[in-house]
């Protein structure tokens, strides 16, 4: 049996959203830039996406723009600073916020890392005692792609009342209402493989009037704001996958995560990341004490079963996931997490399987195992 | 990114476990750098009198590079004059598994130092 549950990583391409993809790389194949009716045709089709995403979030579609994903979506709202500027962003952050902000600060620019409690969220408090005048920019992720806590960015919003406030949306988009005029957003960060789209493709939302640093010079593309000729079949396929998104999927994801925890946690010495309550719906993250999450992860691809590990040991920096030290977590059990992360496409059945393999691979390695197990 | 020899010896691996009365024992890594490894010997003598390896047992937590190095070594050292054990290096392990990527290196090298380790205990306990 072959079960993905590896949906944060990405997600499979919907069959319908190829098809129609395909139909804008052999006929309305036209540079949105081209003022002939292919050109027309193509810059309507883009359109069409930006005011699919704009609506989802409740805004206008002249304050979308196209990227090659949320990477860059998230490199570029942060380079809106400059010397001088303070930052403030968390220690749980994508790399392309965090490796970004690393980078502004040999810019010149003074970076605020938040700290987060046990379960994932960031202090409010000491966001606010972290904001000084040269404060520009907070920015601060939605729905976490390690341990799934989603951060409660209404209350955020309104303290960061002079200062824009960005988010990466990349995990949270279409799974949790996100309005950017409720939560006081300037900068939000979108990703349609994430969500059964294309890959390479992301969109910004920027608000009305904000002035961006140009990334990509060398054409007025996406309101002057991005250069260079737009993916047409991509961003296509993303405003798809956007209409075909359903709230009952949602809903039957969050029942199956309920279950595949409630059934993990029933393996001795293992304990769940993240918050309990406020999650994304596709999110589970379990720690399995006195186990090595790289040797877990690996036999259970050997039996079909795709999952992801916070492990050091499989990382090229030999330090385990920094969301998991920022949680709190010691080393050697921060080695041992898994992630699994669902999808509309995953089945009770599969995860029946993938309960029993996880068991029998974990009893395995506690036996080859020199830390000290009381559970035998 | 492992080769099927390194993931077979992942998959099966042989000789883990403990020795309970071991003449020797070796535990290196620390939880941190995510490898840690406990290796048991015992000692016995061949026809000729000499010191060999009869028995080795290990117990690894680590990642896949970690266990099929551990497994490796046992089996390359079983049987073996202590003088010859010593000479094993970590290079020697790796060329048997067929190679590792090159960031596992240092996962690697637990199995030599396990082995160094568990080693000298049993000469620190003979000596006494
Ligand atoms: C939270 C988060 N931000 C950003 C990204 C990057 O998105 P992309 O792969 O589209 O560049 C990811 C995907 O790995 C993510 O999970
Ligand atoms: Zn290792």
């Amino acid at each position: 049996m072959e079960v993905y549950l590896d949906n944060s990583a990405t997600t499979q391409v919907d069959g319908k959203i190829i098809k129609l993809m395909n139909k804008y790389f052999s006929e309305n194949y036209g540079n949105p830039s081209s003022l002939h009716d292919f050109g027309r045709r193509a810059k309507e089709s883009l359109d069409k996406s930006r005011e699919i995403i704009a609506k989802k979030i409740n805004t206008n579609k002249d304050e979308i723009i196209f990227t090659s994903g949320g990477s860059e979506s998230n490199n570029l709202a942060l380079n809106i600073l400059k010397e001088g500027d303070h930052l403030i962003t968390t220690k749980i952050e994508h790399p392309s916020i965090f490796e970004t902000a690393k980078n502004l600060e040999r810019k010149g620019i003074k970076v605020t890392y938040l700290n987060v409690n046990k379960e994932g969220f960031v202090d409010l408090d000491e966001l606010k005692k972290s904001i000084n005048k040269n404060t520009k920019l907070v920015s601060i992720i939605h729905g976490n792609n390690e341990i799934g806590v989603i951060q409660d960015l209404e209350a955020i919003g309104k303290i960061c009342k002079n200062i824009l406030f960005h988010t990466d949306a990349v995990q949270s988009f279409c799974k949790i209402n996100i309005d950017v005029n409720k939560f006081n957003l300037s900068l939000a960060s979108f990703s349609s493989h994430k969500i059964h789209g294309p890959k390479g493709v992301g969109a910004l939302y920027v608000k009305k009037g904000l002035e961006l640093n140009k990334m990509i010079l060398g054409g007025h593309q996406e309101m002057n704001k991005r250069g260079g000729t737009e993916n047409v079949p991509g961003i296509v396929g993303f405003g798809e996958a956007i209409k075909l998104i359903k709230e009952n999927d949602i809903k039957r994801i969050g029942e199956l995560r309920d279950f595949l925890i409630k059934e993990l946690l029933k393996i001795p010495r293992t304990r769940l990341n993240g918050s309990k309550n406020k999650r994304l719906c596709n999110n589970i993250n379990i720690s399995f004490e006195l186990i090595e999450g790289e040797g877990l992860m690996l036999h259970l691809d050997m039996k079909g079963v795709k999952v992801s590990t916070g492990s050091a040991c499989s990382s090229q920096t030999l330090e385990p996931s920094h969301v998991l030290i920022a949680i709190g977590l010691p080393h050697e059990i921060a080695h041992g997490s898994i992630r699994f992360s669902l999808s509309k496409n995953t089945t009770k059945k599969e995860l029946l399987y993938t309960i029993k393999k996880v068991k029998e691979v974990a009893k395995l390695l506690r036996k080859i195992s020199p830390l000290k197990d009381d559970t035998k | 990114m492992y080769n099927k020899k390194v993931l077979d010896y992942f998959r099966h691996p042989k000789n883990y476990g403990v020795i309970k009365n071991y003449s020797g024992r070796g535990k290196v890594g620390n939880p941190r750098c995510g490898d840690i490894m406990e290796l048991h010997i015992k000692i016995g003598k061949d026809k000729r009198g000499r010191e060999i390896i009869k028995d080795v047992k290990w117990q690894t937590f680590g990642c896949a590079a970690a266990i099929a190095t551990s497994s490796m070594v046992t089996e390359m050292v079983k049987g073996k004059t202590l003088e010859e054990a010593k000479k094993i290096s970590n290079q020697q392990v790796t060329k048997k598994l067929g190679g590792l990527p090159p960031i596992k290196t240092h996962c690697s090298i637990l199995a030599e130092e396990a082995l160094d380790s568990a080693i000298k205990d049993y000469e620190k306990r003979k000596k006494k």
